[in-house]
């Protein structure tokens, strides 16, 4: 199973390092509604740098749902979608890589917006531990619902707009404790996001459990 | 109820609607307790009972805004059971597909009434139409997300493609309820003691007539809600029996009327 999640998220991040989308659409993409923040809340930075730590986090939710429709859109090309069900990879473990695939990509996009809210709302990045483990215990979070969101809208006709709606009110536990591990953190109190941290495993254990169980039966469906 | 295959039939050589047997004499039987049932409560929570000491003529809404609450829940509660035993292999029937996208469409009704009579009351009572109460967070989630669900569940396709997917939906959903209510709870109580303003305390005052009624608008509301999952069920037998059966009811007619010409 590990060994064909790990196939499955190298021809994943294959794709994308070779294809750009992710690098040329989703990026600029976040680097828009960082801008767009800053324009709402004004160029008051008493204003801004608090809300730093949920700014950023809806701009990571709002690109990981691009994320989960490239993700998916590149098996609709060619019937790759068919040739990933007759490969005879465990359904359990192409769900597991395409997650991964989708939490490597988010995290290199969360680094550029942490420099991003670092120089447009002049946040003071500290507890850079905390902060880590946060992004990476949300971002599998945010991957396992995508990913599986993903299967369940990818090949239905209205698919870009039933995702987003799947996906966010799900997410929304998640939106919730890492912006408060990340409020707590950047305060210089990280032992406070130590309890939203726990949330934030549980949840991704919980929909990686899940996903794995399910995958397979979503799969053949489409 | 009867079979599948006596519901809808080409009337005589094909021409003329379809007959269509009529609901069955429980779901008209609890139809008609949940009618009187609310109108008692009716009756009884604005004539009968006293206003409140403390909540005055607001505390009417106690006896319709927490069964709504508890109906949308319990609906919520259903679709996911029947969800899990759609999914279930040796429970798999197509039933349990019906009654879950019934009890769904029931539950975000009443979630919908929840968010509404709740609005109100804390107007009257609090001074404004929303707070960012733990109930009242979850209750709105909870209701974009079976929203959600209701949009997945009305995307055409193959029948056991549509079930298996609108199951898994459910219960994916159905688990987020807990995490929402308990991350939305801590998150609340980092910021503020809990408020006095809670309507739940509302009910140490309860006693008397005004418990009898409340207790009334539980029963008739959960009467009602098995009123309207029985039609509703009943609406979706008759769409697949629509979607496998039409067309050979229209080509049917339309060959009788070759034959006539």
């Amino acid at each position: 199973m590990l060994r064909d999640a790990a196939l499955v998220a190298g021809k994943d991040l294959r794709i994308e390092l070779r294809s750009k989308v992710a690098l040329n659409q989703v990026v600029p993409f976040a680097a828009a509604v960082l801008i767009l923040f800053g324009l709402a809340l004004g160029p008051d930075r008493k204003i801004l740098a608090p809300a730093s730590a949920g700014l950023f986090w809806v701009a990571t939710l709002l690109s990981a749902i691009l994320a989960v429709q490239r993700s998916y859109a590149i098996e609709s090309a060619d019937a790759a979608r068919d040739g990933l069900r007759l490969s005879g990879l465990d359904p359990a473990g192409i769900f597991l890589g395409k997650a991964a695939a989708i939490t490597a990509e988010l995290l290199v996009l969360e680094t550029g917006l942490a420099v991003g809210v670092v120089l447009l709302y002049g946040a003071h990045l500290a507890g850079g531990l905390v902060l880590l483990a946060t992004c990476v215990v949300a971002t599998i979070g945010l991957a396992a619902v995508g990913t599986l969101y993903g299967v369940v809208a990818s090949g239905l006709r209205s698919r870009e707009t039933l995702l987003p709606l799947l996906f966010l009110p799900i997410v929304a536990p998640v939106l919730l404790a890492a912006t408060k591990a990340w409020k707590a953190a950047l305060a210089g109190t990280p032992t406070h996001a130590l309890g939203w941290l726990d949330l934030l495993v549980v949840f991704a254990v919980l929909y990686l459990a899940i996903g794995t169980v399910a995958y397979g039966s979503l799969l053949e469906d489409g | 109820m009867s079979s599948p295959t006596t519901v809808l039939q080409p009337t005589g050589a094909g021409i003329g609607p379809p007959q269509i047997d009529r609901p069955s004499p429980v779901i008209r039987a609890v139809g008609a307790a949940a009618i009187v049932g609310t109108a008692v409560t009716v009756w009884l929570g604005l004539w009968v009972t006293p206003p409140d000491e403390f909540m005055g003529e607001q505390v009417r809404l106690l006896y319709m805004h927490p069964p709504v609450a508890w109906i949308s829940f319990l609906a919520f509660g259903v679709a996911a059971c029947s969800s899990a035993l759609y999914l279930w292999p040796r429970t798999r029937s197509r039933r349990f597909d019906r009654l879950a996208g019934a009890s769904a469409e029931v539950g975000v009704v009443f979630t919908g009434l929840t968010l509404a009579s709740g609005s109100i009351w804390g107007r009257a009572t609090w001074g404004q139409w929303w707070t960012w109460d733990p109930l009242l967070t979850t209750t709105a989630l909870l209701f974009v997300l079976y929203l959600g669900y209701l949009a997945l569940r009305r995307v055409p396709g193959e029948f056991d493609a549509c079930a298996r997917r609108s199951a898994i939906a459910a219960l994916v959903a159905f688990v987020d309820v807990p995490i929402v209510y308990f991350s939305v709870t801590w998150w609340r109580s980092l910021h503020q003691a809990p408020s006095v303003l809670n309507p739940t305390t509302g009910k140490t005052y309860v006693h008397g007539s005004m418990l009898w009624t409340m207790l009334l608008g539980f029963v008739s509301l959960t009467l009602a809600y098995v009123w309207l999952l029985g039609h509703r069920y009943r609406l979706a037998r008759f769409q697949e029996i629509e979607d496998s059966e039409g067309l050979e009811v229209a080509l049917a007619e339309r060959r009788a009327e070759a034959v006539i010409a």
